[in-house]
């Protein structure tokens, strides 16, 4: 079963968890840059939470299903329509074979999951179908692709006017602070910069991608220059290039990097920041990490209670 | 930051999921040595709730699994694995300094394949057989693998070779070319941009990841360097395919 890609898109991946264990080989961790929206979109179709969905970007693509399908969409809100009908998102959604979906573009936020009861498939590269364009591990999908998928008996949908309340796991309100965890470099930054770099309002650059996020605002300085030997990073690292103008690193990162690192995004508040869009603001609040550890687990626990409860309604 | 002397290093938390411990600042083979060692100890222990363990020239990264350590009474994951970490290194006999495998690397210097040999030869004030030499004469070991899917930071390049990066990166270097950025040595492993100093290539292909062992090195391996010529290298191009 597959569907054929009528239109690409603006950057639509497959995405699965990620690509986990091979960063002494300099491989990355790739995945999806809200790893929240793509759980629970897999969960939405009765798919383990690493089964592999496509990401896609601030404009949608447009497929065409060869066969009937049970798909789910969850993340930025697009105005995507099947045969001209409106989706209704975040819950499971039955396709008739032939029918074709067209993702429209992003009314909220930046990114959404698209997943298939069954999941998709992609090459494996070291046990990971995640796309990781750099490594050149997989593309973004192109026009006339066909993607296949194992379709699975359609999931039974008992409740048919519910869906996903998304509220607490997602949110595209722009004026919400980023939590910000102080990295190893901060207390090099001037004062003025410390103070700017948890008070002044930065931009998301033009320039970001899956990479990393450029952030426009106030050059930030160091007292004096830091000499560093690479180092591995982890997503969400925020790194301050010769130049003034903070990085923040994103799902595709490379494994290591010799930059000073001013600050470490809380995991928490990552898929906030992965909805984002260039041009948005982005204001950034301290939290020490205990803090953000605790809130991570709790956020693990709840997230996993929920899916837990999807999948028993599915059931 | 937590200090676990008797192994050497310091304990730096990075984010909620990634620690970092710490063996020097600087580059340097014995720093570097004493991370390859401290990774193979937690291979020989199977250290448990770990997802990757990353080498780097003086630092190796843990991202674990916060779940898997969250604490008794309310302590963070990252101070119970810091803890136990301490625990392992003061209780377990020192590992080898990892791979004693050493590698041979044909590179055929110069020319087409090598387009910055006379740029480093004249930088250096040797003739450029004198620069292949010193080049190949050197033992190498792998520090770490970075920048993209298998490539190869080399420590042990001759002082006399040293040479800074090129002011204009090139958006396009071979597959292969080998390569010298300031104190190191490398190896593209595929076409990529880079601003290193291009002094030859290999035919062997570094890094392919439907291989049973994708990348051709690995941290901590020796490396050595055989000069060959176009022939040579054709042929090995060849037979690599």
């Amino acid at each position: 079963m597959s569907v054929a890609v009528l239109k690409p898109g603006l950057l639509t991946t497959v995405q699965d968890r990620g690509r986990f264990g091979c960063g002494a080989l300099g491989v990355g961790q790739a995945g999806p840059m809200d790893e929240v929206v793509h759980r629970l979109a897999n969960a939405l179709v009765g798919n383990p939470d690493d089964a592999a969905a496509l990401e896609i970007t601030l404009i949608g693509p447009r497929l065409r299903f060869d066969a009937d399908a049970t798909i789910a969409l969850a993340g930025a809100e697009f105005d995507a329509r099947i045969d001209g009908i409106p989706l209704t998102p975040w819950r499971p959604v039955r396709v008739k074979a032939g029918s074709v979906l067209d993702g429209g573009r992003a009314l909220r936020g930046a990114r959404a999951s698209l997943a298939v009861a069954g999941g998709f498939h992609a090459k494996s590269v070291l046990g990971s179908v995640a796309t990781d364009v750099n490594a050149g591990f997989g593309t973004p999908l192109r026009a006339d692709d066909t993607l296949a998928f194992t379709g699975t008996d359609p999931v039974f949908v008992k409740h048919p006017a519910w869906s996903l309340d998304p509220r607490p796991w997602f949110d595209t309100d722009a004026s919400k602070p980023v939590r910000l965890i102080r990295g190893r470099h901060f207390d090099v930054l001037t004062a003025a910069s410390r103070s700017a770099l948890f008070g002044a309002e930065f931009r998301i650059a033009v320039e970001s991608n899956r990479v990393g996020y450029r952030l426009d605002g106030l050059r930030l300085e160091l007292v004096r220059p830091v000499e560093i030997v690479s180092e591995p990073l982890a997503f969400g690292a925020l790194q301050l290039p010769p130049g003034g103008q903070p990085i923040a690193l994103m799902a595709e990162h490379p494994v290591t990097g010799g930059y000073p690192r001013i600050g470490q995004v809380a995991a928490i508040d990552l898929p906030r920041l992965a909805q984002r869009r260039p041009g948005d603001p982005l204001r950034f609040e301290e939290i020490d990490l205990d803090e953000a550890q605790t809130r991570y687990l709790r956020r693990e626990r709840e997230l996993a209670r929920l899916l837990d409860a999807i999948t028993t309604r599915l059931a | 930051m937590i200090g676990a002397d008797a192994a050497g290093f310091s304990i730096e938390p990075v984010g909620e999921t990634m620690l970092l411990l710490r063996f020097g600042d600087q580059v340097d083979i014995e720093v570097n040595a004493r991370v390859h060692a401290a990774a193979e100890t937690l291979r020989r222990v199977e250290m448990p709730g770990l997802v990757d363990v990353v080498p780097a020239y003086a630092t190796l990264a843990l991202h674990y699994d916060a779940a898997f350590w969250a604490g008794r009474d309310g302590e963070p994951p990252w101070k119970h694995l810091a803890g136990t970490l301490e625990v392992v290194f003061a209780t377990t006999a020192p590992a080898d300094t990892g791979s004693d495998r050493c590698i041979e690397i044909p590179v055929c210097y110069g020319g087409e394949h090598g387009s910055d040999l006379d740029a480093v030869a004249a930088h250096a004030g040797l003739d450029a057989d004198a620069v292949i030499a010193r080049h190949s004469a050197a033992d190498y070991r792998v520090a770490m693998l970075g920048f993209a899917p298998g490539f190869p930071y080399l420590l042990g390049l001759d002082p006399a070779l040293h040479m800074p990066r090129r002011a204009q990166p090139r958006t396009r270097v071979p597959a292969g070319s080998v390569a010298i950025g300031g104190a190191q040595t490398g190896i593209y492993p595929s076409a990529l941009p880079g601003g290193w100093q291009l002094i030859g290539r290999t035919p062997l292909r570094l890094f392919d990841a439907g291989r049973e062992t994708p990348s051709l090195l690995l941290p901590g391996d020796r490396v050595r360097f055989r000069a060959i010529d176009a022939t040579e290298f054709a042929r090995l191009a060849e037979s690599a395919a």
